[in-house]
């Protein structure tokens, strides 16, 4: 199978925002994080897609929205190998990646069950204390988790 | 630095030279307890757990201080028994009172409730995180026993695991080239993250399960109590309960500066012959609670 008719398997987009390289099963995940289960416009994903560099993959594009680095850095947490490839006109004009962010706030949801975030209506906070490991600290019980802690809320 | 105003939730909010600063403070209030620098203040006393030494002495500190005492002693008989949540009973306490103490037995109560208060909050407990201010007067009573608070050696006994008070001293006494001696059973060492800290400040520890090792050398001998429903097999409860328990015939040969320290309350690992030995400085410990409190509540208030 060549290249082109590879990509074809999601269609390309006009305008918009491509997420390429998500580990293959947390595609979900990434949708939503960026809340794009509310999104009015085009959303087309695909998931185990064959990948030369990750062996599978999964990739997400998004029709007429910009994302803006605060906001697309949050997928980090499930998708830390994500490319983030910017579309105008079907024509690629910029292409990033992900950055693990310092903090990260709202998407995960405290693994101590003792923790006051689990028992009144509080927006989480977590420190980002190892990027490389993505291991948080909790902002109000202060307990570190670890990456396979991390429960999303 | 100024500390007026600036809620103290965890032993990390203030920096080492505003501790040294409180301990300061508090060596004068020691001096001369009763001062009327908050006879216009309000302070709230929030324990929706029980407590005795810690509500007891910001009590009596705020006392010694001439500010008037609003609060309640047990959630049972307040609002959060009808369902309050703590950012509403905060919100409304902290508009009438000019400062906080609260004891709560969720993690992170007293962090949520500085944020949302309009007064400062001191937070005397938040279920198994911190308890800063025992820590501060941790801090008091080894400096005022040892002259110093630098390169001292540390002994911690018992549980090491869940103890806060042990963290959140094994992590001020980071900034004074401490060196910890660790006694504990397998079950209830230090955690990781709190062995980490050490690394982190290029100090050294030890860790030991005979108590017997470390008296000859310890500076501070620092005594916790082991609870039984921190094992998982009764067995090893049974087995370890009593090898952790410090008796006066142990303390020959230990040094003439040594001076057992306990959070309090004990039940038998500290036996009670060695209280009057002059080693046993617990209840001093106790009492110098109130003066780190008068020195916390002065300071914040702004009367220092």
């Amino acid at each position: 199978m060549d290249k082109e008719t590879r990509e074809l398997k999601v269609t390309a987009i006009e305008n918009g925002t491509v997420i390429d390289h998500i580990p293959a099963n947390n595609v979900f995940k990434v949708i939503r994080i960026l809340n794009l289960e509310n999104n009015n416009h085009q959303v087309l994903f695909g998931d185990n897609l064959d990948s030369e560099k990750y062996g599978k993959k999964g990739i997400i594009k998004v029709s007429n929205t910009f994302f803006a680095p605060d906001e697309i850095n949050k997928i980090a947490l499930v998708a830390p190998t994500a490319t983030l490839i910017v579309i105008r006109n079907f024509k690629v004009v910029e292409k990033t990646k992900v950055e693990v962010p310092d903090e990260i706030i709202k998407i995960v949801k405290c693994f101590n069950p003792g923790c006051i975030t689990n028992h009144e209506n509080i927006t989480t906070r977590f420190k980002v204390i190892d990027k490389a490991e993505m291991k948080l600290k909790c902002h109000y019980c202060e307990k570190s988790i670890a990456r396979n802690n991390i429960i999303f809320a | 630095m100024t500390m007026k105003g600036k809620s103290l939730i965890s032993i990390t909010d203030y920096t080492k030279d505003e501790y040294l600063k409180i301990l300061e403070t508090a060596a004068g209030f020691e001096a001369n307890p009763n001062q009327k620098l908050l006879s216009d203040k309000v302070v709230a006393s929030l324990f929706f757990e029980p407590s005795t030494r810690t509500r007891l002495s910001f009590e009596t500190a705020a006392n010694r201080l001439g500010a008037r005492v609003i609060g309640f002693s047990d959630s049972g008989s307040t609002s959060v028994q009808k369902g309050e949540t703590l950012k509403d009973t905060i919100i409304m306490v902290s508009s009438y009172a000019d400062i906080i103490v609260m004891r709560h037995p969720r993690e992170g109560a007293a962090r949520w409730a500085s944020e949302v208060s309009s007064v400062p909050v001191i937070n005397a407990g938040d279920g198994a995180n911190q308890h800063p201010t025992q820590c501060m007067l941790d801090l008091y009573t080894i400096l005022q026993t040892q002259r110093t608070l630098n390169n001292l050696n540390i002994a911690m006994v018992g549980d090491l695991k869940y103890g806060r008070t042990v963290h959140s001293l094994v992590q001020a006494m980071c900034n004074f080239n401490a060196t910890f001696h660790l006694v504990s059973p397998q079950e209830l060492k230090l955690p990781s993250v709190t062995k980490m800290h050490i690394k982190d400040a290029n100090l050294k520890y030890e860790q030991y399960t005979e108590l017997a090792d470390v008296i000859p050398f310890a500076d501070i001998i620092y005594m916790t109590r082991i609870q039984k429903e921190r094992f998982s097999d009764p067995i090893e409860y049974e087995k370890v309960k009593n090898s952790y328990v410090l008796t006066k015939a142990m303390l020959e040969g230990c040094k003439p500066n040594m001076k057992i320290l306990h959070p309090l309350p004990r039940v038998n690992e500290i036996s009670e012959d060695v209280d009057t030995t002059k080693q046993a400085y617990y209840f001093k410990q106790a009492e110098n609670g109130v003066y780190v409190r008068q020195a916390l509540l002065a300071t914040i208030l702004g009367a220092k």
